[in-house]
């Protein structure tokens, strides 16, 4: 239930958005249209955790900051690989362990590495990550296993109260 | 004022513009896909990101900047998956990535040697 209200406003929120108008019959078309995309998505059965991982939100406002920092460092870096293009090129394949515990964390791990330039992740396997990187400070600072300390803590963020209930459901689920 | 935010907003496009180039560059000076995707990330980060705020400075506290910044969190969530799926595509496909060590033979993917 309280994914349908928090995904009802993200709509909303969207909708008045993108729209822009405050009149009553433009807003009353986004109240219907939002009724009926939260029927169907109702009907089709995907608004859950997964899909809607309202759990994470309070976490994100700490690990967005911090990766997008990781962004800037890494493009730099990656940039300056290019532009001198010399031994600082050194691509790389490698193994990463993945410490998160769902789906959704494993994901957003992946994710963010792929989104740091300078490593993509090729392949995921279980909690084993095949990750090409590009040069020796991409591998390293992915060695150091920050990100996947900050994703699991991430996650953590629900677990006080759901990981008991949730995994299970989780798994299933996929 | 006017004079300030314009200088930080065509800073900011510009160097955007910057690393979109160094990216292109990228896209053609690197050795395989593999790493030409890591040039291609350059562009879908700093360099669009850049841009964005270059213009959300220009646009100020409007519904324009909301939009931007939607933009912003649209592309930041399609294109890691739009990366990974080229990537698995180069792997299903049996391009093997020009590397210095043979990661490879592990399982998960084409055990092959450069």
């Amino acid at each position: 239930m309280l994914h349908v209200v928090s995904l009802a406003v993200v709509l909303s929120g969207i909708w008045w958005l993108l729209s822009g108008y405050a009149v009553l019959f433009i807003l009353g078309l986004g109240a219907g249209s939002i009724l009926l995309v939260l029927f169907i998505c109702h009907r089709m059965d995907t608004i859950d955790h997964e899909t809607h991982p309202i759990h994470l939100a309070p976490a994100i406002v700490t690990y967005y900051p911090w990766l997008i920092w990781e962004i800037v460092l890494a493009n730099w870096d990656v940039a300056k690989a290019i532009v001198k293009n010399d031994s600082s090129l050194r691509p790389r394949l490698m193994q990463v362990k993945s410490t998160q515990k769902s789906e959704v964390g494993r994901v957003t791990y992946a994710n963010s590495i792929t989104l740091t330039p300078g490593t993509v992740t090729l392949n995921a396997d279980g909690d084993s990550f095949l990750v090409h990187s590009l040069t020796q400070g991409s591998k390293e600072g992915l060695e150091t296993g920050e990100m996947d300390r900050r994703v699991s803590a991430l996650e953590l963020g629900k677990d006080g109260h759901r990981a008991t209930s949730q995994p299970a459901a989780g798994e299933t689920d996929i | 004022m006017d004079l300030l935010i314009d200088i930080i907003s065509w800073v900011c496009i510009i160097s955007g513009g910057l690393f979109c180039l160094i990216g292109g560059l990228g896209l053609i000076r690197l050795p395989d896909m593999y790493a030409r995707m890591h040039g291609a990330s350059l562009i879908d980060t700093m360099g669009i990101g850049l841009i964005l705020t270059g213009l959300m400075f220009q646009a100020g506290f409007t519904l324009v900047t909301a939009k931007l910044l939607l933009i912003l969190a649209f592309v930041f969530f399609t294109s890691p998956t739009t990366t990974h799926a080229l990537a698995r595509a180069g792997l299903n496909g049996g391009l093997v990535p020009e590397v210095e060590n043979d990661e490879l033979s592990e399982p998960g993917a084409d055990p092959s040697k450069t």
